[in-house]
């Protein structure tokens, strides 16, 4: 079986992003980019299922410009076995990502795809549940563990606002991870290395998807979030208590 | 003039309060009507939403087993419906999230995730990089699908609603997915997202005993329980007790929290809340930045002087 992990080249994590004052957009000139830190994990899990002898070959892909190259290269220092990009200058919206993912797994046709839940860039959260739609596959989205039940069925454990579900879906399914499914392993130099030989494909979003359905949603602002009013230091219990019986807290 | 059909939460036999925060974003269209869809396997709960104020038509769709929690099964109905209406509205709890975006790829259409704010029919504000910008978003699709962020929006506690109940039956449940279990925390305490007070621990507190302390004095003063990514990554807490980017955003009135740092994705779950108390053995913690009301010290001193002054 073959596993197609989706990936996006997004501002690291770490980087505290701020708008433009012009409210154009948020400064990204320069900062660090990473790979979406859902998706590191998603590599994670295939890597792990192609270990436990599950899977043949994990494929990764990207929709971005030609610099998501370089996510595409510590995803195949990670262990990914070749690398998709599906080059385009234009920032791609959800519904767009997955008619582009969806042409790529008719190309691929994989066992299972494993994509991050959002991208922490624009945390829609909608790629991995329209791409099962429009592929008319089953999704097992947040999920906290995979495990095999047979060859073409999975159980996902699922985090829920009311705790941990399981569901069973049939493969072929997407899968979108939540943070506890794994621990992403460290990249090795000699891995980094070797990943430099590792096949990397790029193809035309224009060649590859030509006529995209619907239309984008329109940014007309960028703003920072109102800033809470400063609040106040105390230095004891007693004090802390009053405060709050002021304010009808406690009682 | 705007038609809005409303996407349904429940647990089996109570309506989630989520519900109704979606129905106050959806007042705020001044639509001509709002209609609300259930799929569910208890009659009851029909009743609960025909009863919140401002409902139209609560369109029940009974459901077998737990489909009605499955998104691939619901959907397709949804979307169905949808040709009716300008605006689809779900939640933005995991059960919207998993629903609506199935619903908007139907409809061909991208979906507004974490709607917290509504300047007219067409445009919208909502978060992006875990809350540090907010973009004001324009879209004018003939039906817009969007999941509306709970914590920006009040609950209306009517009960003088008249709306008329539809009943119908499930035709769109999928066969390639079915539910298996689902396990969860299990308190006797307030629900963490609709609580009025709020009483979090994080790695500080250190282990799953220590987290003692922390849900004594949540009893002590009728608060639910939460924590952050750490202490649940820890395992000190099941992951029910998130609070966060990843976890649950929630506005109490009260938010007090001890051992958690502050990391962004945290500060993003609580920074609707009334008033935001830290407690800190580090005074450099970046929660100190958002706390209104901020108090250095070891929590396993403080909680049990709390404990005995509440």
């Amino acid at each position: 079986m073959k596993i197609l992990v989706a990936i996006k080249r997004v501002v690291d994590y770490n980087v505290r992003v701020q708008v433009k004052p012009d409210g154009s957009g948020v400064a990204t000139d320069g900062v660090k980019m990473s790979i979406n830190p859902f998706d590191e994990i998603a590599i994670e899990e295939a890597l792990r299922i192609k270990e436990q002898g599950k899977a043949d070959e994990v494929v990764v892909v990207t929709i971005g410009n030609n610099d998501a190259q370089q996510q595409l290269r510590t995803a195949m220092a990670m262990g990914a076995d070749r690398a998709i990009l599906v080059e385009t200058n234009d920032a791609v919206q959800p519904l767009q990502a997955a008619q582009v993912l969806l042409k790529v797994i008719e190309q691929e046709q994989p066992g299972l795809v494993i994509t991050g839940k959002q991208a922490i860039d624009d945390d829609n959260n909608q790629t991995p549940q329209m791409l099962a739609t429009l592929w008319n596959r089953p999704q097992a989205t947040f999920a906290s563990k995979v495990e095999f039940v047979d060859d073409n069925k999975i159980n996902v454990t699922r985090e829920v606002d009311a705790g941990l579900e399981t569901i069973q879906v049939e493969l072929p399914a997407v899968v979108s991870t939540d943070l506890r499914l794994n621990e992403p392993r460290f990249v090795k130099l000699p891995d980094i290395m070797k990943a430099k030989r590792k096949p990397l494909d790029v193809k035309a979003l224009a060649d590859l998807a030509p006529s995209l359905k619907g239309q984008a949603i329109e940014v007309t602002n960028y703003e920072s979030p109102q800033p809470r009013q400063k609040g106040v230091m105390v230095e004891t219990v007693d004090e802390l208590i009053e405060i709050l019986k002021d304010k009808g807290l406690v009682s | 003039m705007s038609k809005v059909l409303i996407l349904a939460e429940h647990n089996g036999s109570t309506i989630n309060q989520s519900t109704a925060k979606v129905l106050t974003a959806a007042k705020q269209l001044n639509p001509q009507l709002i209609d609300v869809v259930l799929f569910a396997n208890n009659t009851d709960l029909s009743g609960q939403v025909a009863a919140m104020n401002g409902v139209n038509e609560v369109k029940y769709i009974q459901c077998n087993d737990n489909h009605d929690q499955l998104a691939a099964s619901i959907a397709p109905t949804v979307a169905d419906m949808a040709g009716d209406y300008t605006h689809i509205f779900g939640p933005s709890t995991t059960f919207g999230k998993d629903v609506m975006p199935r619903v908007a790829a139907l409809l061909e259409v991208n979906q507004l995730s974490d709607v917290m704010e509504i300047i007219d029919a067409n445009t919208f504000k909502r978060p992006i990089y875990a809350g540090n910008a907010i973009i004001t978003v324009k879209t004018n699709t003939a039906q817009i699908v969007a999941t509306v962020r709970t914590a920006s929006f009040t609950a209306e506690k009517s009960t003088d609603g008249t709306a008329t109940v539809t009943e119908s039956t499930l035709t769109s449940a999928a066969n390639h997915t079915s539910f298996v279990n689902i396990s969860t925390g299990n308190s006797d305490r307030p629900d963490l997202q609709t609580a009025s007070k709020v009483i979090s621990g994080g790695r500080g507190v250190g282990s799953e005993e220590n987290f003692k302390i922390v849900y004594d004095l949540a009893d002590k003063i009728g608060a639910a329980t939460g924590a952050s990514r750490a202490a649940v990554d820890a395992g000190y807490v099941p992951n029910d007790m998130q609070v966060g980017q990843t976890g649950k955003i929630i506005a109490p009135d009260l938010y007090m929290c001890f051992g958690i740092s502050g990391a962004i994705q945290h500060l993003t779950g609580i920074k609707d809340a009334g008033t935001i108390v830290a407690i800190n053995k580090d005074a450099d913690a970046p929660i100190f930045e958002v706390a209104d009301v901020g108090l250095v010290g070891d929590l396993f001193k403080i909680i049990p002087e709390m404990m005995e002054k509440l």
